[in-house]
């Protein structure tokens, strides 16, 4: 499967790391829900880390859809919540 | 259990790609509607780039003004100690206190604006690359494929697209809102220099410290001068040893009559 980060690309990704991927993301939706930013910080770390280390970056020219799409290192909790709450996330 | 962050977050995607789709009949006009966009972006990431790229450089200026008062309050100081005026120097070591805070934020602001700037080069990048892969991609699915057989393909494509154009397009508003509170705060600097609070950069204005000083030293230089003779004469200490001697200790603020005033000028 494909992962993207933002603002980093694309990372190319064996399914065999999707269940190890999907507890740290659950783990990542309830800290945004609770509003623990220390903790959404902790895991968005943890949960980056994993797809780089796990993965191979796709090249900037390829064209393929992601599956799954992470927020950039350093967004806060606040913007996270604003980019599932609303349609803010393709210009125009 | 639901699903989490980044499945949503791609969903979410997804969405809004079929969504776009779905506004035009013929694919092919989807194709040449979606380069379209994408171009614009372009422009508006290039645009973007080069706004904070004029507001980091900005930054850079006030920054230099700001450590060039700084290092003046400093030699003020150090000359006002030596004429015996620690009420002075202490005034200009107060005022260069505040400057230093003020360098140190913009310090972190500058770095701040330097990794959103190269965070906006390399999207900025990324999508110019995306960009000629589609138009290639666009023309080989028009020249190779029926309306039914190209749908398949367009949308994969143009999911592919449309999430680089989103991550590009907040890089950008993030970009957009850091210069937006930097040029606020770069505002605030000029009018504090416009106000004479800090000097201006053309160095012409004298501000009160200078003129107090200068002042002092007309009269100081020749009691500099007569000491240093004296001193040369006697074989003994330095001239500003002398003069450090004829000081009633440290702390103690001038006389009345030489009290400075700190008027604007």
């Amino acid at each position: 499967m494909i992962v993207r980060i933002m603002g980093e690309g694309q990372v190319k990704l064996d399914d065999a790391h999707f269940t190890e991927l999907n507890k740290l993301d659950d783990e990542l939706l309830d800290e945004m829900e609770s509003g623990d930013e220390a903790g959404f910080r902790r895991t968005l770390g943890a949960l980056l880390e994993a797809v780089r280390r796990m993965g191979t970056p796709l090249p900037d020219d390829a064209l393929e859809p992601s599956e799954l799409i992470l927020p950039a290192p350093d967004a806060t909790l606040g913007e996270v919540r604003e980019m599932l709450g609303d349609d803010g996330l393709i210009p125009g | 259990m639901s699903d989490g962050v980044m499945k949503r977050m791609g969903m979410i995607f997804r969405a809004k790609a079929n969504k776009a789709l779905d506004r035009a009949e013929d694919p092919r006009e989807t194709l040449d509607y979606s380069y379209q966009k994408q171009l614009e972006l372009l422009q508006k990431v290039r645009r973007g780039v080069a706004d904070v790229a004029t507001s980091r450089k900005r930054l850079e200026l006030q920054l230099n003004q700001l450590q060039g008062q700084s290092a003046k309050l400093e030699d003020q100081g150090r000359k006002a100690l030596a004429l015996g005026r620690e009420d002075l120097a202490r005034e200009a070591l107060t005022r260069r206190s505040a400057l230093q805070q003020q360098v140190t934020d913009l310090e972190t602001q500058h770095q701040t604006l330097q990794g959103e700037e190269e965070k906006l080069t390399l999207a900025s990048q990324r999508l110019q690359a995306k960009v000629d892969a589609f138009r290639t991609k666009k023309e080989t699915i028009k020249a190779t494929y029926t309306a039914a057989q190209a749908q398949t393909r367009i949308g994969e494509a143009f999911s592919g697209i449309s999430e680089e154009m989103g991550d590009v397009g907040m890089a950008i508003q993030r970009a957009e809102d850091k210069t937006a509170q930097l040029q606020a705060r770069a505002g605030a600097i000029d009018e504090l220099m416009a106000s004479g609070a800090l000097d201006d950069p053309s160095g012409m204005a004298k501000d009160d410290i200078t003129a107090e000083l200068d002042r002092l030293s007309g009269g100081s230089d020749v009691e500099l001068e007569l000491q240093r003779m004296k001193a040369e004469l006697s074989g003994g200490s330095s001239g500003q040893q002398a003069i450090e001697g004829g000081q009633n200790g440290a702390g103690q603020s001038a006389p009345q009559q030489d009290r400075p005033r700190f008027d604007k000028q």
